[in-house]
């Protein structure tokens, strides 16, 4: 028989690593979007705002804009950490199972890349 | 200084000939695996995370990038950072949601991971048709950028000779791709992005050093030579209604667009695992972050140091703002350097889309659905060659047609149509159990169609001073970029293709694809020499 999936799907450990992956990449991607198309509102219809400037020449329109950098660079710093600590090592102990698993029932078949 | 040419035309000639005589050398040592079809379109998964980030820096930084933002921020001031926003913010929408999963379930193309739980045939034919739509609009950016490349830095400004140039690049870029394959393709991305790079960072100084490295101060030399307004939002975008509308949809565009460019997702197969595809992405988006930062200084440098009439003045208008600023700066070398490095950014960006394009029909449309999955040893490689050549011609001739054209402007449509064609799929395939093929066929054609008919009539190709075809109006549609109603429409088909489905798709293989891409179980792994 071949690995059945349907039954690793259900097994605790799995849908702990599915919860821990969507659990921080759903609200992250939903909180970045939202920061994004404020910023980007705001440039396209609040332009006394963004022109008021703040240290010299620099305005608030450019430090938001700037801003957006420093926001995607935290976050894949950060998404980086939480992959290292909470992600790969229940991935990789699951991965290594089922490898295992078939080897020992000789189930294993070519992966094909869903060339089926 | 002489408006009609800049430098020395020999000398941007010799220095551009010395990095295709390097490049192809590199291309000739990487070719010498190329065996089967895992190593010519995946390079035998066998690239580090940080080769590959930097290799995908140098597909994403295209000539739009470097001379179209540059020219955008020195003459329309914020509005053109507003690009470089969008083009960063969308690779989290990568690293977050994208590369890892589909590193983990396919093995070559985009089809590989829609068709995985879904009817092979139809969702394989959809996901090449929009691969290759997207392709086309992309080579049509770069090969645009070309010829008003040449008209500046040759002082060729006649069509037929900027005609003969797109040729030269098209023909060199069908040798490194025919020889290369993926891993040739991927170190001449590897060395054009460290050449753009150094190139803008040193120039990037250079312009700080000469307003006492404070941003404040060089901001001011522009507002004084461009007026205050360069400063502040709106200069661009704020003028009408339908221009605000427009920047919102191209925002959108933006930002959704890179997760859906086939020719970006590809590359996340040359990596042997998921985790080299995140490391991958971290990469590109510092080098890509930092890329930006530099064309600000640079787009804002041009507008101090040369001023917005003679840019739009020197042949070549917006985009010859990076040169021309090149040439204020180191004079003809650092001019001859920078030139040579934007050619060479076409031509490596040019043969990344070939080979994705080549990868696409050969092994979605010919192994797997002509074939049915069972090509004849050899030939899928083979097919893949013959589409090289096919596409590079094709890419020729259509470059030859859209000479002139803004190229940012055409980038950003190819954004639109990957947004809203690919991504749905994308998304719905990897995080929506109950998504159906219907769902995709619906999302991916509606998306595809909408936001091509959108175009077709849009003021883009009629009825504006700027458009496609003069003299003639049958647009109705206010907007240039599509994004804000097909990315949407894309989305929401895909939804009720899926909800009124009847048929089930297999259970058992849509838990087989969530368990291997939140595992890597059954992932493609580097192939060994």
């Amino acid at each position: 028989m071949s690995t059945d999936y349907r039954a690793i799907e259900q097994t605790e450990r799995f849908k702990d690593l599915k919860k821990r992956h969507r659990s921080f990449v759903l609200p992250v991607a939903v909180a970045f979007l939202l920061w994004y198309f404020l910023y980007v509102l705001l440039a396209d219809y609040a332009h006394e705002f963004m022109s008021t400037p703040v240290i010299g020449n620099i305005n608030v329109g450019l430090l938001l804009g700037l801003g957006q950098f420093v926001t995607t660079f935290a976050i894949t710093t950060w998404y980086v950490s939480y992959a290292n600590r909470r992600l790969d090592p229940l991935a990789e102990e699951l991965r290594n199972e089922l490898a295992a698993a078939e080897a020992a029932d000789g189930s294993a078949r070519p992966t094909d890349g869903g060339d089926r | 200084m002489d408006p009609v040419t800049v430098g020395e035309p020999w000398l941007n000639i010799a220095i551009f000939g010395a990095f295709v005589a390097v490049t192809l050398i590199v291309v000739l040592r990487a070719s010498r695996n190329n065996k089967t079809a895992a190593d010519y379109y995946a390079a035998g998964r066998s690239f580090t995370g940080p080769q590959n980030g930097t290799a995908i820096a140098g597909d994403y930084l295209s000539a739009a990038s470097f001379l179209g933002i540059c020219g955008a921020i020195a003459v329309n001031g914020y509005d053109g950072f507003l690009y470089s926003i969008g083009f960063l913010v969308a690779w989290l929408v990568a690293l977050l949601l994208v590369a890892e999963l589909m590193r983990n379930t396919g093995k070559f193309t985009m089809a590989d991971v829609l068709s995985f739980r879904l009817k092979q045939r139809p969702v394989r034919v959809a996901a090449a048709t929009s691969t290759l739509v997207v392709c086309f609009f992309y080579l049509l950016a770069q090969m645009a950028g070309a010829g008003g490349l040449v008209s500046l830095l040759l002082g060729i400004n006649d069509r037929v000779g900027q005609s003969v140039v797109v040729a030269v690049v098209g023909a060199l870029m069908i040798m490194y791709v025919l020889i290369g394959g993926m891993k040739g393709t991927t170190w001449v991305q590897i060395i054009k992005a460290a050449l753009l790079i150094a190139g803008a960072f040193i120039m990037t100084i250079w312009v700080l050093a000469l307003h006492g490295f404070n941003l404040s101060t060089l901001l001011g030399a522009a507002a004084e030579n461009g007026g205050a307004a360069v400063l502040d939002p709106g200069l661009q975008y704020g003028l009408t209604d339908a221009s605000r509308l427009d920047f919102l949809s191209l925002a959108l565009a933006l930002v959704l667009g890179t997760a859906g460019l086939p020719h970006v997702l590809m590359r996340f197969y040359t990596v042997p695992t998921a985790k080299e595809a995140r490391r991958s992405v971290v990469w590109a988006i510092w080098l890509i972050g930092g890329f930006y930062l530099f064309t600000l200084v640079l787009g804002y440098g041009a507008g101090a140091l040369i001023g917005k009439e003679t840019i739009l003045a020197a042949p070549g208008g917006v985009n010859s703002a990076a040169p021309l600023l090149a040439f204020e700066l180191g004079g003809p070398v650092l001019l001859g350097i920078i030139s040579a490095i934007a050619f060479a950014t076409i031509l490596a960006v040019v043969a990344g889309l070939t080979i994705t394009a080549a990868a696409s029909f050969s092994h979605d449309v010919y192994a797997s659905v002509l074939k049915k999955g069972k090509p004849e040893p050899g030939m899928e490689v083979k097919v893949a060659r013959i589409t090289v050549v096919v596409i590079g011609i094709i890419a020729i001739v259509a470059g030859i047609g859209v000479q002139g054209q803004n190229v940012a402007f055409l980038v950003a449509l190819a954004f639109a149509v990957a947004a809203s064609a690919n991504l749905p799929t994308i998304l719905y395939s990897l995080f929506w159990k109950k998504f159906t093929t219907r769902g995709a066929l619906w999302s991916m054609y509606g998306g595809l169609i909408t936001a091509i008919v959108l175009i077709v009539f849009s003021p883009v190709v009629s009825g504006a001073e700027t458009s496609m075809f003069k003299g003639v109006d049958f647009h109705w549609f206010p907007l240039n970029n599509p994004g804000i109603v097909s990315i949407p429409l894309g989305f929401l088909l895909g939804f009720l293709g899926t909800i009124t489905s009847r048929v089930k798709e297999d259970p058992e293989v849509a838990a087989e694809m969530e368990v291997r891409s939140l595992t890597g179980h059954g992932a493609e792994g580097a192939t060994e020499h």
